[in-house]
């Protein structure tokens, strides 16, 4: 899984029939420091997600499989989350005003 | 799932039979503007009829194959939709040409 932000919405009329009356999104996955940008994704959203949310992206067949509630098919990529914030060790969290004097 | 644009055709007579009948096209992936990224082009097992030259999106992996008939096939790539429409607004001065810049305080 990785974090990203919802940067934009896909139309598509003609699509596999797993993907019918699914929401489709644009992702840009949030760049690791000192790497390149990663491309952006579509994804299938699951979770009401909208554009400029940060979320959690699954890709991995079995899981949108399961998330999506059927058979597997040719779906890998899905929202599986709206991030609220993310703490890792050393960091204020990210949600929060915690702007640091130094 | 990427983005993609349809740059040609397969045609292969002689092939694995969990193949048969599945159109195989050529496709470059690109940008979400549909631009090419560069990246070698790849072949994918079409599942929506798609022609050369529309933009498409494309899953890679495992899940491509299980989407045919018989899922033991040996396919990494599927196209799954023509994409109609792309919207981020963040970058999208070019679907809108009526629009002035925008006299921002910047200049």
């Amino acid at each position: 899984m990785f974090l990203g932000h919802v940067t934009g919405t896909i139309v598509a009329t003609i699509k596999h029939p797993h993907l019918h009356a699914r929401k489709l999104l644009l992702v840009r996955p949030e760049p690791t420091p000192g790497r390149p940008q990663p491309p952006s994704v579509i994804a299938v959203d699951s979770v009401d997600a909208g554009l400029g949310d940060r979320v959690l992206v699954a890709d991995e067949g079995n899981a949108a499989a399961q998330v999506l509630g059927m058979p597997r098919g040719p779906v890998r990529t899905i929202i599986v989350g709206v991030v609220d914030e993310v703490m890792s060790e050393g960091d204020e969290p990210s949600g929060r005003s915690g702007a640091r004097g130094a | 799932m990427l983005f993609g644009r349809v740059v040609g055709t397969v045609v292969c007579t002689e092939k694995v039979p969990s193949w048969r009948g599945q159109r195989i096209l050529l496709v470059d992936t690109t940008d979400p503007a549909g631009a090419s990224t560069g990246g070698r082009a790849f072949a994918a097992i079409d599942l929506v009829s798609a022609a050369p030259g529309q933009r498409v999106f494309v899953v890679r992996g495992r899940e491509a194959a299980v989407a045919l008939t018989n899922a033991e096939n040996p396919a990494d790539a599927a196209i799954v939709g023509l994409i109609d429409a792309v919207h981020e607004p963040a970058s999208e001065p070019a679907s809108e040409p009526s629009s002035k810049p925008t006299p921002g305080a910047a200049g």
